[in-house]
């Protein structure tokens, strides 16, 4: 045996052995073929949030034109209470605030997916055509479809959810379908996304600058992301897609850590990268849509969870869960603000940008400081 | 010849088909000196014929003798009106507003290294819009030889507040951060836009009409308003070349050469602001050209920037004009906004050359 040999074999061995030390001290549980690490920080920062975001929920009930106590509110969420009491909470406030933590669950596990997808921090599921095609089918569904300034009534017709699901979903396909050339690669997809992007929102932009002013103002409000007119006819198909589609985003997450080696690494330790990808694209898509159906494209959400969740967490791509319920956490607070702080209702959207961003920026500044200790 | 070593980007996909046909022998860098000296005439002679079109057309359809007494000043005072009042303004803030992107386009994307990464990332356009819509709320100002001093006032102001954050953040600006702190401030900024448009029609009927881009209607005014940044920002531009191509081999082998890192950031990023901030107090926030004119600018002539630079700057300005004089001339009562067609055409167009080459990755 050459002494080349010997030293691979050594080497082999070591790697072997450090193989086996790290499977020793990594604690983790698995179901089959899914399995999820312990990491003690991750864990109790995704505890603490759900925590916040049960909390948010029982307070964003709560808190409205008239005080409810939140004893009653419990009472009444479990389906104890009477009275007007429990009308208040069950037909008005709880489709709103059910509405709104779904939405910010499936906003940011869907950046959390598409941003590790695409190894891109600015890498939001918009890129996908999603939010785009969304937004042309909406804004035509006002200014063509002869929508009256109250967005409400509209929504209620279902016919701006309608029209945003089918245009998100078209978008979302003429995207991949263009993207595909043998495979579908992520670069050459993020590209093609900007192109599609970039055409659909000039459609917006043509139809937003020849409405009406009445039909632009409806039509912006949508744009910005709103829950102002929600029912439990937007809870229910919210629902079913997050309770489809997030257990199976974490059952692809070790094959998100996967494609993030690159391809060639992923390919060779045995992922499917084509199957994996489409499923990947699939699930970012129906959360998204699902998410704008219901409230409008909400500013931020998708971009900056992930994003914060990665930082607090400390792991190099966000972790999905805490993602999930940060998610949560950011837009029923934007909510309870949008409702309870202002003098008119400001739409939600507005909210979660401005205490998203401030908070992403104070995190990118405060990293610094850890570094530079 | 030794093969530079492809970088390999932190965030980008995997580096594929980074052919620098320029490294090899000599015999095959004279050929492709020579491809690129010739697909960058093409450009020139592109823009030329692009120029003369904007000039010979538009809404009042008056022919070329009229256009030639016009510019001689020996026809009528119409002609005159047309040409020196309108035609010749518009041609030259086209073509200055698409130069000024495409180059700040291509640093923009060299400097983060981010294929995602269009001009407006520092809150250039988010601060020009948010200024725009504070002109019409607070003092009703809609002449666009007014907004534009609003619009440089915010891009400014909007960058300043990136750069410090990301400076702050990492210390040499670096890439990661700086979309990050772009994005956020971004996004704060067209929050606040969208909370005082929501609020106010007639700030919402201004900010609708400037956010699709558009050149009609202005004046040479507007020129003499963003001339010395779109100056001053080329300038930097071109001083930032040579140490654009050491930073994209990365930081540590750029400091490894003898580039002070954070100098050639900032020299960039300066650069990158003064022409963003000019073109979208000019035009506004045409987003599409920078983000889309590098990727076909460094398919065609190659990744170095001294190449890719002056072809960005071509490109971006006769695509602007083309666009211009499309949008022109299909409109039947109204013309479309330029920003809108470039989108609208560009869009698919870009579509397909992404599909067909493979665009040389970041």
């Amino acid at each position: 045996m050459s002494a080349v040999d010997t030293a691979r074999a050594v080497d082999t061995a070591r790697a072997a052995d450090t193989a086996d030390t790290v499977r020793a001290t990594r604690k983790g549980i698995s179901i089959g073929p899914v399995g999820l690490a312990w990491r003690p920080r991750v864990f109790w920062l995704t505890i603490a949030a759900v925590a916040a975001a049960l909390l948010l929920v029982v307070l964003g009930v709560a808190i409205g034109s008239t005080w409810i106590a939140p004893g009653t509110v419990v009472r009444s969420l479990l389906g104890l209470g009477t009275g007007p009491d429990a009308f208040i909470v069950q037909t008005l406030r709880l489709p709103r605030v059910l509405t709104g933590a779904l939405v910010g669950l499936t906003l940011a596990v869907a950046g959390a997916l598409t941003q590790t997808f695409t190894r891109n921090p600015l890498g939001t599921p918009d890129i996908i055509g999603v939010t785009s095609g969304a937004s042309v089918g909406a804004v035509a569904a006002v200014v063509i479809g002869g929508g009256t300034y109250a967005v409400g009534a509209v929504v209620l017709g279902s016919r701006i959810p309608v029209a945003a699901t089918i245009g998100a979903l078209i978008a979302a396909a003429v995207v991949y379908g263009l993207g595909w050339r043998g495979g579908v690669q992520s670069y050459r997809l993020v590209l093609v996304g900007i192109g599609v992007s970039a055409t659909l929102d000039a459609v917006t932009s043509y139809l937003l600058v020849r409405a009406q002013i009445t039909q632009a103002a409806a039509a912006s409000q949508w744009l910005v992301g709103s829950l102002s007119s929600t029912s439990w006819a937007s809870v229910w198909p919210l629902l079913i897609v997050a309770a489809v589609a997030v257990p199976v985003a974490l059952a692809t997450s070790a094959s998100l850590g996967i494609g993030q080696l690159g391809d060639e690494v992923a390919v060779g330790v045995g992922l499917a990268i084509q199957r994996h990808r489409l499923l990947v694209i699939a699930l970012a898509v129906v959360l998204t849509a699902a998410a704008v159906a219901a409230a409008g494209p909400v500013g931020f959400v998708a971009f900056v969870v992930p994003q914060i969740a990665l930082r607090l967490a400390g792991t190099n791509r966000p972790p999905l869960l805490l993602s999930a319920a940060l998610g949560a956490v950011l837009v029923l607070a934007a909510d309870l603000l949008a409702r309870s702080a202002f003098p008119w209702q400001v739409p939600v959207g507005i909210v979660t940008t401005v205490i998203g961003a401030p908070y992403l920026i104070w995190l990118l500044i405060r990293h610094r400081k850890e570094m530079s200790r | 010849m030794v093969r530079v070593p492809a970088p390999t980007p932190a965030l980008a996909a995997p580096v594929r088909g980074t052919r620098d046909p320029g490294v090899g022998a000599a015999g095959v860098h004279r050929t492709t000196t020579r491809r690129r000296t010739a697909i960058v005439l093409g450009m020139v002679v592109a823009l030329a014929l692009v120029v003369v079109a904007s000039m010979l057309l538009g809404s009042n359809r008056i022919g070329v003798d009229r256009v030639l007494a016009g510019l001689m000043h020996t026809g009528s005072s119409t002609d005159d009106a047309i040409v020196w009042g309108s035609r010749i303004p518009r041609t030259a803030i086209g073509a200055a507003v698409g130069a000024a992107l495409g180059i700040a386009g291509l640093l923009m994307q060299g400097h983060t290294r981010n294929p995602l990464a269009d001009p407006g990332l520092f809150g250039v356009s988010a601060g020009a819009g948010l200024a725009v819509v504070i002109g019409v709320y607070v003092f009703g100002i809609t002449n666009t030889g007014v907004t534009v001093w609003f619009a440089l006032a915010g891009a400014v102001v909007a960058s300043v507040v990136v750069f410090s954050v990301t400076i702050a953040g990492s210390g040499t600006a670096s890439p990661v951060p700086l979309a990050l702190a772009g994005a956020a401030v971004s996004a704060l900024l067209g929050a606040l836009t969208s909370f005082l448009v929501l609020t106010d029609r007639d700030s919402l009927d201004a900010y609708r009409l400037w956010v699709v881009g558009s050149l009609s209607g202005r004046q040479i005014d507007v020129l003499q308003a963003v001339w010395p940044f779109l100056v001053a920002g080329l300038v930097l531009a071109v001083l930032n070349v040579r140490s654009l191509d050491a930073l994209g081999l990365g930081a540590d082998l750029a400091k490894g050469l003898g580039e002070n890192v954070l100098v050639a950031r900032l020299v960039g990023l300066g650069g990158i602001t003064l022409l963003a901030a000019g073109a979208t107090a000019a035009a506004g926030p045409i987003g599409f050209v920078g983000l889309t004119v590098p990727h076909v600018a460094r398919a065609l002539v190659g990744t170095g920037h001294r190449w890719a630079l002056p072809a960005s700057a071509l490109l971006g300005a006769a695509l602007v004009l083309l666009a211009d004089v499309i949008g022109r001339l299909v409109g039947s009562f109204a013309e479309v906004e330029v920003g809108i067609i470039l989108a609208v055409i560009g869009g698919p167009v870009f579509v397909a050359v992404a599909r067909r080459r493979s665009l040389v990755s970041l």
